[in-house]
């Protein structure tokens, strides 16, 4: 079996899986890449960490991962949030692997609800967490309905519910895990990123997987895969637009969270994306809040 | 001033820590041991195993233990450790027919071979909280048959179906289906349904089994049999021409009854709604047997009108480790989604303003 000599001192195999579970990860990421879009059932197995945590992400990287790679995970941008923080020492501990907050220096990222700012290359993999992998769930919650659904290209409940939308509000509602059709043949939830990173999933050079756990599905986006947010002609697919730029590094252009930082009504946008702020902080950029926080380019660097 | 959420990893280890603290209690309080949980906490290590789908008692009550008796946690981590175990293959079925029997209850017949053994139960004892157990006290001995007979019982459903009163056992065609192996899909079989329900939640099963009870599905039961003690489990190796005994497990199993009216294709006759759990569980073998008679509506030609008749709501939803991982993700960061929507929020209220304000004016002039 794999890498005795490399396993970590825990009683578990190498990533954890055993092979056999490993192996059959892989074959239904083969099929997931062979067919883009297109929901492949698997026999995902209990993990030590929740359902609803990323197990499915867990169980994509942990099939994948091997010695050489260095893994960086993230949750909403951020590599330091809760889930991330945890998720990336499961790897440490049961698979010894190299870490990284660098979004360039990492050859395999998990990710939950963000996609990083900086382009990736065909030298990267990236795994999306995934809650509900059917995008039509919310308007049928029964699977042997949505299945029937995707076999037969049968969308046109989801264009009439954008469409609805544009009756009700003007405008498209939908602000997350915004739905996309790949390559003009599955409608997929491209998880719930916002739909400021919708564009960021067409043409990728990296390959990008999308594991399930507790609803037993993985799909997959192959590099250079056409990757469309449904719309009208005449309502095209629009992004966010933040009004001012990151507080601490000046950006624009990018994802911005929103901080409360009193109570009356102080608020300030920084970057979701944690590396790319810092990077840019050491690059010398400041934002217009920067100088109010002391050195966050030292704490950060950390 | 803007203080920057940093420092995620020490935060995590010391809410760890005291989460370690806490769980101990008192140190001044002698701690818990595996074997007292083990022994007075009985029913709790038996719902543990049964829904951790793993049949080691003690694992179970250290799972407890660690939980700090949250069963619901000390669940997961059963099920955690049993995915890592090898799966060696499929034992024969057990016969519950050759149980040795602890319990053994009727509710359709007054006497029958082997008679109502009741056993250790809670039933006809009044719920009046005892004082005496705040101390020591030790209980007077339990009397015990001075013949304790064959051990083996028929089951009441033998008995029945001898009669023809009944639907036949449905024969078993090799080796079952197993929902921990291969993903789910709809309309399950029988057997992974019953596997399912036999990991589900016993609350959820047990106001799904009440649901049918107040009409949702009526499908007037009778216990026609509860029975609890151990069975002998065994597995056929191959090249060898008799079967190798693998130990023994404490099950309960209930056999509920239910008044068919026949249809098109069966004869008028008691349908069988069927519920086998690890350990001594008896309500959730009952919620079990209702809810297993009421996911059949299908195959017997009833209406389909019910949430307990419904095989995808009920299968897809029984799973409690499934169902606490993903309402507590909610505790998870969400910054990004809500921050789409926050964003879409002030988009709308900035258009809704617009339109009261010019209809204000309009009404104004």
């Amino acid at each position: 079996m794999s890498t005795a000599q490399e396993k970590p001192e825990t009683p578990y195999n190498f990533a954890y899986l055993d092979e056999q579970t490993k192996r059959m990860i892989r074959r239904a990421i083969l099929k997931a890449v062979a067919i883009p879009g297109y929901q492949v059932p698997f026999a995902s197995r209990e993990m030590p960490m929740p359902y609803g945590w990323g197990t499915g992400g867990v169980q994509v990287t942990a099939s994948l991962i091997g010695p050489d790679d260095v893994l960086k995970v993230i949750d909403q941008g951020a590599d330091d949030t809760t889930n991330a923080v945890s998720i990336r020492s499961f790897f440490a501990k049961v698979a010894g692997v190299k870490t990284t907050t660098h979004t360039k220096e990492a050859s395999l990222i998990q990710t939950r609800h963000r996609v990083p700012e900086m382009p990736l290359s065909e030298n990267q993999i990236l795994v999306y967490q995934v809650p509900i992998p059917e995008p039509l769930r919310f308007l049928e919650p029964r699977e042997t309905e949505t299945r029937l659904m995707h076999a037969l290209e049968e969308y046109g409940l989801m264009h009439v519910k954008l469409y609805e939308d544009i009756a009700r509000h003007g405008h498209i509602a939908t602000t997350y895990a915004y739905p996309v059709k790949v390559e003009g043949r599955y409608v997929m939830d491209p998880s719930p990123i916002p739909k400021f990173d919708n564009p960021k999933l067409t043409n990728s050079p990296a390959l990008q997987l999308f594991g399930a756990g507790r609803e037993k599905r993985i799909y997959a986006l192959p590099p250079y895969t056409r990757v469309e947010s449904l719309d009208f002609e005449d309502h095209p697919f629009r992004v966010q637009e933040f009004s001012e730029p990151c507080g601490l590094c000046g950006a624009s252009g990018v994802y911005l969270d929103e901080v409360i930082l009193d109570d009356h009504g102080g608020r300030m946008f920084v970057c979701s994306d944690t590396d790319h702020c810092e990077g840019r902080r050491e690059a010398g950029h400041r934002g217009h809040l920067a100088g109010a926080m002391g050195a966050p380019g030292a704490e950060a660097a950390e | 001033m803007y203080v920057a959420v940093k420092g995620g990893e020490a935060a995590i280890a010391n809410a760890h820590r005291l989460l370690a603290e806490r769980r101990r209690g008192d140190p001044a309080v002698p701690a818990l041991t595996v074997d007292q949980i083990l022994q007075q906490l009985s029913l709790a290590v038996d719902r543990v195993m049964g829904e951790g789908s793993l049949y080691d008692r003690r694992l179970a009550a250290l799972a407890i233990k660690q939980a700090r008796g949250d069963l619901v946690e000390a669940i997961f981590l059963v099920r955690a450790y049993r995915t890592t175990l090898p799966r060696f293959g499929a034992s024969l079925p057990v016969d519950t027919g050759k149980m040795a029997v602890e319990r053994r209850i009727s509710a359709t017949f007054k006497d029958l071979p082997g008679g109502q053994v009741l056993g250790p139960t809670f039933d006809y004892t009044h719920r009046l909280l005892d004082p005496d157990l705040e101390g020591e006290a030790e209980p007077e001995p339990a009397a015990t048959a001075e013949d304790p007979g064959e051990g083996a019982m028929a089951r009441v459903t033998d008995l029945l179906g001898e009669a023809g009163l009944i639907e036949p056992d449905p024969e078993s065609d090799g080796e079952p289906g197993d929902l921990t192996r291969e993903p789910l899909s709809f309309p399950a079989p029988r057997e992974v349904r019953l596997q399912a329900l036999a990991r589900g939640d016993e609350g959820f099963l047990l106001a799904l089994g009440y649901s049918t009870q107040r009409g949702f599905a009526r499908s007037h039961p009778f216990a026609a049999e509860i029975r609890m003690g151990e069975v002998e489990v065994e597995i056929e190796v191959p090249g060898m021409d008799f079967s190798v005994p693998l130990g023994r497990l404490k099950v309960t199993e209930c056999q509920m009854v239910n008044q068919f009216r026949g249809s098109a294709a069966a004869p008028p006759q008691f349908t069988r709604g069927y519920g086998l759990v690890f350990g001594h569980a008896e309500r959730k073998a009952m919620a079990m047997a209702l809810c297993d008679r009421a996911l059949r509506a299908r195959e017997l030609g009833e209406d389909e009108t019910a949430p307990a008749q419904d095989g995808e709501f009920v299968i897809s939803h029984c799973d409690n480790v499934q169902a606490t991982g993903f309402v507590e993700h909610l505790k998870l960061p969400h910054y990004v989604d809500f921050q789409a929507e926050l964003e879409l929020i002030r988009r709308l209220r900035a258009e809704f303003e617009d339109r009261e304000g010019g209809q204000e004016r309009e009404a104004a002039e």
